[in-house]
């Protein structure tokens, strides 16, 4: 199975939060722009921490 | 931009402005970077300052107090109310702040006090020689740099990178995020001179909804939650959306802010061989209030001076550096945030009918001077049914 990141751009607040909490440091915010790098675990964390919903880890077969 | 100073600040909020203008006043050349193309924008903060504590960095200016704060109210999840005094509510009253304002007069009066600021200036990486920090890799109008520095200050927030790729342990627990938003409404009913805080494990679990008022009939109303209360159909922005429906039902709505605050014990260590990290970034955040400006102030200052102090000895390693976090952590603040961290971890584990009975108890204190410790040895008597959780609470503050 393989999992990913989404970024749901259109819903993100660039605020950062999702930075925080992230064990792995694969997400940094470039101004309004959040990146996520090839070292994310798909944890979920951080999309259970966004205060917006703009995260999710979708699994695919 | 030069490609060498003293002092290199990593972000350019509160902590990063004050700790340049500590290190220009003490000598030093220096040079604040923020990666966000203005100052103070977006805002990720319900803006609350004390009045005293803030008076220690600046002189008190109508452009950035949106309003004057004379106590506090604290709602209990019953709906029962306790007042408290400005002296009693601590350092989170005072002033509610426009910080587009505040946070550009910090900066600006770093710059004329002679460093040097650079916007949409992102440090990409550290550089790191033998273990010693000496730098930031700097991205600026489409082209990277090395920027080198003596000392760097990370001053990068809540989303700070800058202490983790300089190797240190900055992640904030997920239960220790307190995931926040915040809507900044007109036409609400509001006492303009009043803070609000509402406790509860509906309306906000392990945090709170604060009103803030900016003026006659406009406020900051916001909520933080814990991170692992929050989830798809109950994130901040779903509690908040409930809250104002149902008690500002015909405000409208002029700036969403979203953000992060932690809540956790501060970093282990916040400083390395040419690092000093300060505020946010070095979780220094009030584990009660998440009020963060003063000690993201405090910190940043007593950052430049004891960079100068290091630099003018001509050691920079970290334990020449140490003294910046032993003096912090032997400050009020420090001490405050230690006492906080573990009134905080008391009331996390409160249900609704706990909390009603200790905030309904608490009306009947009286008090001249506010005390943690005489607060809650009053709560005790006035609370023998919660004796054991409260006495354990009461040991564990000493």
């Amino acid at each position: 199975m393989f999992s990913m990141l989404n970024i749901h751009r259109e819903v993100c607040g660039y605020c950062g939060a999702c930075v925080s909490v992230c064990p792995e440091g694969a997400l940094e915010l470039i101004d309004a722009y959040l990146s996520v790098s090839d070292v994310c675990v798909n944890c979920g964390i951080c999309a259970r921490v966004c205060p917006l919903g703009a995260l999710e880890v979708v699994h695919e077969e | 931009m030069k490609s060498e100073y003293d002092v290199l600040v990593v972000g350019g909020g509160p902590g990063g402005a004050t700790a340049a203008k500590a290190a220009v006043e003490a000598g030093l050349s220096a040079c604040i970077i923020e990666k966000r193309p203005a100052i103070g924008t977006p805002v990720r903060c319900a803006e609350g300052v004390g009045e005293e504590l803030l008076a220690e960095f600046i002189d008190p200016d109508p452009r950035w107090i949106a309003a004057k704060i004379d106590g506090a109210r604290i709602i209990a999840p019953d709906g029962g109310e306790l007042n408290l005094s400005p002296e009693m509510a601590g350092n989170e009253v005072g002033y509610v702040l426009d910080r587009k304002i505040f946070d550009r007069e910090l900066v600006w009066q770093a710059a004329v006090a002679g460093a040097d600021v650079f916007v949409k200036a992102r440090a990409t990486d550290a550089i790191v020689e033998d273990g010693v920090v000496r730098g930031a890799v700097v991205e600026y109008m489409g082209g990277r740099k090395e920027v080198r520095a003596k000392v760097t200050v990370a001053a990068d927030g809540v989303e700070s990178k800058f202490a983790r790729w300089c190797g240190m342990d900055t992640a904030v627990p997920m239960a220790e995020l307190e995931t926040c938003a915040q809507y900044l409404m007109t036409g609400i009913d509001i006492d303009p001179s009043l803070t609000v805080f509402y406790l509860g494990n509906e309306v906000a679990p392990e945090g709170y909804v604060w009103v803030f008022p900016k003026g006659e009939r406009r406020a900051n109303v916001g909520i933080g939650i814990s991170g692992k209360k929050s989830g798809k159909g109950h994130r901040a922005r779903d509690y908040l959306e409930t809250f104002v429906r149902r008690h500002f039902p015909d405000g409208k709505v002029i700036e969403l802010i979203v953000g992060g605050v932690s809540v956790c014990r501060p970093l282990a260590c916040t400083v390395a061989d040419g690092l000093i990290v300060i505020g946010d970034a070095a979780r220094l955040s009030d584990p009660i209030t998440g009020g963060g400006i003063y000690n993201a102030m405090y910190t940043g200052n007593l950052a430049g001076k004891v960079a100068a102090d290091c630099i003018r000895g001509g050691d920079v390693s970290r334990e020449a550096l140490m003294v910046y976090d032993r003096t912090w952590r032997e400050s009020p603040m420090g001490k405050a945030i230690e006492r906080n961290y573990k009134i905080k971890e008391f009331f996390i584990t409160l249900d609704d009918e706990k909390l009603n009975t200790l905030i309904n108890s608490a009306k009947n204190i009286e008090m001249d001077k506010f005390s943690t410790l005489t607060l809650v040895r009053e709560l005790i008597q006035h609370n023998p049914r919660m004796l054991l959780e409260l006495q354990a609470l009461k040991k564990s503050l000493g």
